[in-house]
């Protein structure tokens, strides 16, 4: 299958999440939306992965060629999963102080 | 003996810090006397100096103190010089000086102790300065006394500090003279440009091999300086208001000593004017035009010591056209008889204005003859020395300026003697009015008419007697071959200038007719006056005409008033207010304003959204992508 | 035994900051007047035993140097030459004089500011004396952050205002000398920011000319020559007197005194092409100045504009590179510096008693205070360079200097010597002068310990008017140095 299909699904994967989280209040569907993103780059980075190694494959039987990238990946599943961890804790202390989970409150950068 | 030189500017200096810093505690007996010992000390010094120096022969001597500006370039030290010129100088300050000393004593009785010797101070340190202008070896030195008479003027004037407009009369001649003595500073530039010094020994020698141009300038730079000391057109306008001071001041400082500086600092100088090609007709010029301007202005006056003031500076002319026209032993000359009959004048002024109660306008005056005997003779040999009748001291000093104007020119020497006959009748006008006729005064002043105290009057015979005789020491040619004692004295200061006029001689039987005929026009001008003020009546008719032009000095205060006072107020304002608040701490202002204006304005990005700052992010991702895309 | 002395200069430095330390720490207000005292007299009397053993032609005693940043090649290099000496004599002598004419005054939290005070005059010995161009920044800088804290937090209402101006002002301005002391840096060979390889940089024609700009700028805020002078009469208005008078006496010395130390001889060139620029701007501000001073009501700002036309002469004589007005200007730095403090402190006597500054509202006070008439009126005479005052001195040198660079700046600027006569004549008239009013009815004369400072300040003047002689010995090698950087 050509690398463009797998481009093509990542961009639009990524820009879903990045109007959700343009244009959504609710801190949990912005929290998805992030997590829509980081699955775009991780999705990208195993399709280039798998097109590197196959290419090298060609020249050389025993090539480790684009395995780094896997890598990544699961560097970025672990942050992610660190992230949802960390964020989900600060949203429920968000719910229990201010009965919302609007992120139009959350301006306190400002002040 | 000129190695005790220090000593003569010395006394007057402790006599000032005795009597400044202990005005206090001493009695009024002490700080008189001890003032005017001071003085006394210094003329019997300055006697002993003249002793030496009129022998045969005497060259100038240099006597150096200290150091005083030492850098590698530069290098002036504190030290004097005594030659005939500034030894006949000594003679004069400190001789007059010590007589106006102790008649202070006397007039200036009616002072609080610590006022009285704060008086004697200002007076000591007047002396002081005036004897550092004439030692001084060099024009720094010189400038040190040119500034220092000038302070002691602008204390003295002041001296009733409590009266605005005194005070006012101060200040205004203290800035005055500085206008002046930036013009003798510029002029001290200049030498130190030309010659890399100072002092007179080594500017002199030179002044042949200086560019003529230079020379010029140097000259006109130091007249300024003489305009502004010595009241002359347009810096004179200080020396009437002057007269606000205690009287024996002006009698030392407004007529006898400090405003001859300018002709002495000339007179020091001469080989430079000589040499300069244009000044010395300036200098002629202004004199004369000042000498009749001012001569003007007394007719029309009221003032007992504004008449005298504005004879002073008529007479100071004189002796500027005497610089002018190269007759520098005349101008000297006549300082030295002028110090004494207009020392007599206005100390006389002041023996009257003592016995009226301080009252100075002569209409108010009248018949003072009978009860101020010794006051009306010494005060009329004064009249009569200063409007040149022979053999009285101001006859034979005038002429010899007037004789050497007409060699000069015969228009200069018909000005001048107008001049001089302004001079006859305005001084015999005051005589008659103060003198002659009936009291006008009030009837309490009638009362306490007196004579003054001995102090008083001793002075004046004194200085009436040297009014007399002080003229035989200039005998001119015409009546005694080689009499003139003072010419001969001051021979070896003027000799390189004498050595460059060229001989204007005068035929015996012309200087004849026209001493002749100036005498006898004064005689006759004289019993004019006398006749028509001898008894005169008050009238209340305003004066009109040019008696109102004369009577208000022909406006030249109100001149300066509007051509310099109000545009340089007005220039202050506008750069106050203005510049300084608008223009410049405007933008400094301006540019913290905007500065917090564009912040005020950039603070709406920083809203706190989250979602605004991602907004913005993406944004500038999406446009650097496309800037990378397709911005090649 | 004088071998522990062989550090003079950094000794003169670490006094008033070890004082300036203690003093934070001294809560009672009395004590802390006293160990304030103590502690310039202390370094008066230091640099008085500093001036038996140091000479200039033996550098060993009055030059130091420790290892600070090696790695920048920089290092803690002080010396004590002729220049530096003058500078450190004023400074030294005035803190005591401002110490003790301001005996009486009390203030909030006295710890800190008698705290602040010595740590401005460690930051202002530290100026006269770094002979490396990151200790001069360094104690530039330190001189005036404890400045604005004292101009700031003790002082009239507008204080905040003034000071964070006068802050901003000389900040944006020692911003630029940074960057041209780290160019100039970079550009030496060896790396090195001492003055000596300063001195042997050579730099290109271009570069001079804004690089000039760079330092000028920064000292010209700080002297103040006209047009960056707006700063002054504000922050001498709105500061309390005593930090008024160090700003004055001063502070204003380190923009003239770093002119000669580290700009005319770095850039020869470039001081040369612009020589006319800035005597032009000095010469205007002095006139300008002078006019302004003609219609202050206001006592201190009278004096603030007086102080910029004479520092604005200053300003003009050291860029006419002549020996004359350069030994003038240092002698004036001097002279300045110790007149200004008994104008000010003749102020502060007069404002302590009635309580205003108005000079429309004063007057007549001759008659209840002869003593302190007399003594302002010598001080006044100084100011406008009577001779044998000292200012004559320096005033005289520093005209024949700017004469012979050029005939009509030295006539310009002479008609500033009238207009100061007038300006000060008026205030003298008014104030002392006249008739009392209800005001000044009650006004009585000076105190002991004021009268003691203000005949000091009169003495000095006179000493230094009659006989300048030990001030040339001083700072003839000085002058000569930088002069001597023109004659190729």
């Amino acid at each position: 299958m050509p690398i463009n299909y797998y481009i093509f699904l990542a961009v639009a994967l990524f820009s879903i999440g990045v109007m959700g989280v343009l244009t959504r209040r609710n801190a949990i569907i912005v929290f998805m939306c992030i997590e829509l993103m980081l699955n775009a780059v991780n999705l990208l980075l195993v399709a280039f992965s798998k097109m590197h190694h196959a290419t090298a494959l060609a020249v050389d039987a025993k090539t480790m060629v684009g395995a780094e990238a896997q890598l990544f990946v699961f560097f970025i599943m672990v942050v992610a999963a660190a992230e949802v961890s960390v964020g989900l804790a600060i949203i429920v202390m968000m719910y229990r102080n201010i009965h919302s989970v609007d992120i139009n409150f959350l301006n306190r950068l400002k002040h | 003996m000129t190695k005790l030189t220090y000593l003569i500017p010395l006394f007057p200096l402790i006599g000032f810090l005795v009597n400044g810093l202990g005005r206090r505690v001493l009695p009024k007996s002490f700080s008189g006397a001890f003032g005017s010992l001071t003085i006394l000390a210094s003329f019997i010094l300055s006697i002993l100096i003249f002793m030496e120096v009129r022998v045969e022969g005497f060259t100038a001597q240099q006597i150096r103190l200290f150091s005083f500006i030492n850098t590698a370039s530069l290098n002036i030290p504190f030290a004097f010089q005594i030659d005939q010129l500034s030894s006949l100088f000594l003679l004069i300050i400190t001789g007059v000086g010590f007589l106006i000393h102790v008649y202070s004593t006397a007039y200036m009785k009616e002072e609080e102790s610590d006022h009285y010797a704060r008086y004697f101070a200002y007076l000591n340190l007047f002396v002081f300065s005036m004897l550092l202008l004439v030692l001084g070896a060099n024009y720094v030195i010189m400038f040190i006394g040119w500034e220092g008479v000038g302070l002691c003027s602008y204390l003295l004037i002041g001296y009733w500090f409590k009266n605005g407009d005194y005070n006012n009369a101060a200040k205004k001649a203290f800035v005055m003279n500085r206008i002046g003595d930036l013009g003798f500073l510029l002029a001290v530039f200049w030498m130190i440009g030309q010659y890399g010094t100072t002092n007179f020994s080594d500017i002199f020698p030179r002044a042949n091999d200086t560019a003529p141009a230079v020379l010029t300038g140097i000259t006109l730079l130091l007249f300024v300086g003489a305009t502004g000391k010595s009241a002359q057109i347009p810096l004179y306008t200080w020396l009437p208001d002057a007269m606000a001071g205690p009287t024996p001041v002006s009698a030392l400082i407004h007529a006898a000593t400090m405003v001859t500086a300018g002709i002495y600092m000339i007179a020091r100088s001469n080989i430079l004017y000589t040499l300069a090609p244009v000044t010395p007709s300036i200098v002629a010029i202004i004199g004369l035009a000042t000498s009749i301007l001012a001569a003007t202005i007394a007719i029309q006056q009221n003032d007992i010591k504004k008449v005298l003031a504005y004879s002073t500076v008529s007479q100071l002319g004189l002796m500027f056209l005497g610089l002018g026209v190269g007759a520098y032993t005349g101008a000297v000359f006549h300082v030295m008889t002028h110090a004494f009959f207009k020392a007599l004048l206005f100390l006389g002024a002041g023996s009257v204005i003592h016995a009226m109660h301080h009252e100075q306008d002569i209409r108010n005056m009248g018949g003072l003859k009978k009860h101020l005997p010794i006051t009306h003779l010494t005060f009329l040999i004064g009249c009569i020395a200063i409007a040149g009748i022979p053999p009285f001291s101001g006859f034979f000093s005038k002429d010899e300026i007037l004789m050497g104007a007409f060699a000069h020119s015969p228009v200069l020497y018909f000005i001048g003697t107008f001049s001089a006959l302004l001079t006859a009748f305005y001084m015999f006008r005051l005589y008659a009015m103060t003198f002659l006729g009936t009291f006008r005064g009030t009837h309490e002043q009638e009362h306490h008419l007196h004579e003054s105290p001995a102090a008083i009057t001793i002075p004046l015979v004194i200085l009436a007697l040297l009014a007399v005789v002080a003229g035989f020491l200039g005998i001119p040619e015409v009546f005694a071959k080689d009499a003139h004692w003072l010419q001969h004295f001051l021979a070896p200061v003027f000799a390189d200038s004498t050595a460059r006029q060229e001989a204007h001689a005068i035929s015996h039987s012309t200087e004849y007719a026209l001493m002749g005929g100036t005498v006898l026009a004064i005689l006759v001008i004289m019993f004019y006056a006398l006749k028509k003020f001898g008894n005169y009546a008050r009238s209340e008719e305003p004066v009109t005409g040019f008696a109102k032009l004369l009577s208000n000095k022909w406006y030249v205060d109100e001149i300066y008033e509007a051509v310099i006072n109000k545009p340089l107020k007005g220039l202050s304002v506008f750069f106050n207010n203005v510049i300084e608040r608008s223009a410049i701490d405007g933008i400094v202002n301006g540019t913290g304003k905007f500065i917090q204006y564009s912040s005020r304005q950039l603070r709406w990005l920083q809203s706190g959204q989250v979602g605004s700052y991602i907004l913005i992010m993406v944004v500038a991702t999406v446009v650097f992508f496309i800037i990378q895309i397709f911005g090649k | 035994m004088f071998a522990a002395f062989d550090n003079f200069p950094a000794l003169l430095i670490w006094l008033p900051l070890i004082g300036g330390l203690i003093s934070f720490f001294i809560k009672d207000e009395r004590s802390v007047k006293a160990w304030a005292m103590l502690s310039s007299l202390l370094t008066l009397a230091l640099f008085a035993v500093s001036l038996l053993y140091t000479d200039d032609k033996n550098y060993i005693l009055n030059s130091v140097s420790y290892v600070w940043l090696p790695e920048l090649g920089s290092s803690f290099s002080l010396l004590l030459d002729g220049m530096s000496r003058i500078l450190c004599l004023l400074t030294a002598i005035a803190f005591p004089l401002i110490f003790a004419s301001t005996y009486s005054n009390s203030y909030k939290k006295a710890n800190a500011f008698y705290g602040l005070m010595l740590l401005t005059q460690c930051g202002l010995m530290g100026v006269f004396l770094s002979v490396d161009a990151l200790v001069f920044y360094f104690f530039w800088e330190l001189a005036l952050i404890p400045a604005y804290f004292l101009a700031s937090q003790w002082g009239g209402e507008k204080r905040v205002q003034a000071a964070f101006k006068f802050f901003i002002y000389t900040f944006a301005g020692s911003l630029f000398l940074l960057i041209g002391i780290i160019y100039v840096y970079l550009k030496t060979p060896e790396q090195s920011f001492s003055l000596v390889s300063f001195y042997n940089v050579q730099l290109s024609a271009p570069e001079q000319m804004w690089l000039f700009w760079m330092f000028f700028v920064a000292f010209a805020i700080k002297m103040p020559i006209f047009p960056f002078h707006t700063w002054q009469p504000d922050v001498y208005e709105q500061s309390p007197t005593a930090v008024t008078m160090v700003l004055s006496g001063i502070m204003v010395k380190m923009g003239l005194f770093a002119a000669i130390r580290w700009l005319l001889p770095i850039f020869p060139d470039a001081v040369k092409h612009y020589d006319n620029v800035v005597i032009g701007l000095a010469v205007v501000g002095m006139l300008y100045a002078s006019c302004i001073a003609l219609v202050q009501d206001d006592l201190k700002r009278l004096i603030a504009y007086s102080s910029i036309a004479h520092i604005g002469l200053m300003a003009a004589s050291l860029f006419t590179i002549n020996q004359l007005s350069m030994q003038g200007a240092l002698i004036q730095m001097f002279n300045h510096g110790v007149n200004i403090i008994g104008l000010w402190i003749v102020v502060y006597l007069i404002e302590k008693q009635t309580g205003i500054r108005k000079i429309s509202q004063l007057g007549g006070l001759a008659q209840k205070a002869p003593t302190l008439a007399i003594l302002l009126v010598v001080i006044a005479l100084a100011n406008i360079a009577l001779p044998l005052t000292n200012a004559f001195v320096g005033e005289f040198m520093m005209f024949a200097g700017l004469y012979k660079f050029s005939a009509w700046y030295a006539a310009a600027a002479g008609l500033s010597i009238i207009l100061a006569a007038i300006y000060t004549l008026n205030m003298v008239k008014n104030v002392f002068y006249g008739n009392l009013n209800a005001i000044t009815a009650g006004f009585k004369d000076i105190v002991l310990h004021e009268r003691v400072v203000l005949v000091m300040i009169v003495v000095m003047i006179f000493i230094v008017g009659v006989y300048p002689e030990p001030m040339f010995n001083m700072i003839r090698s000085a002058s000569e140095l930088v002069i001597g950087k023109f004659i190729k």
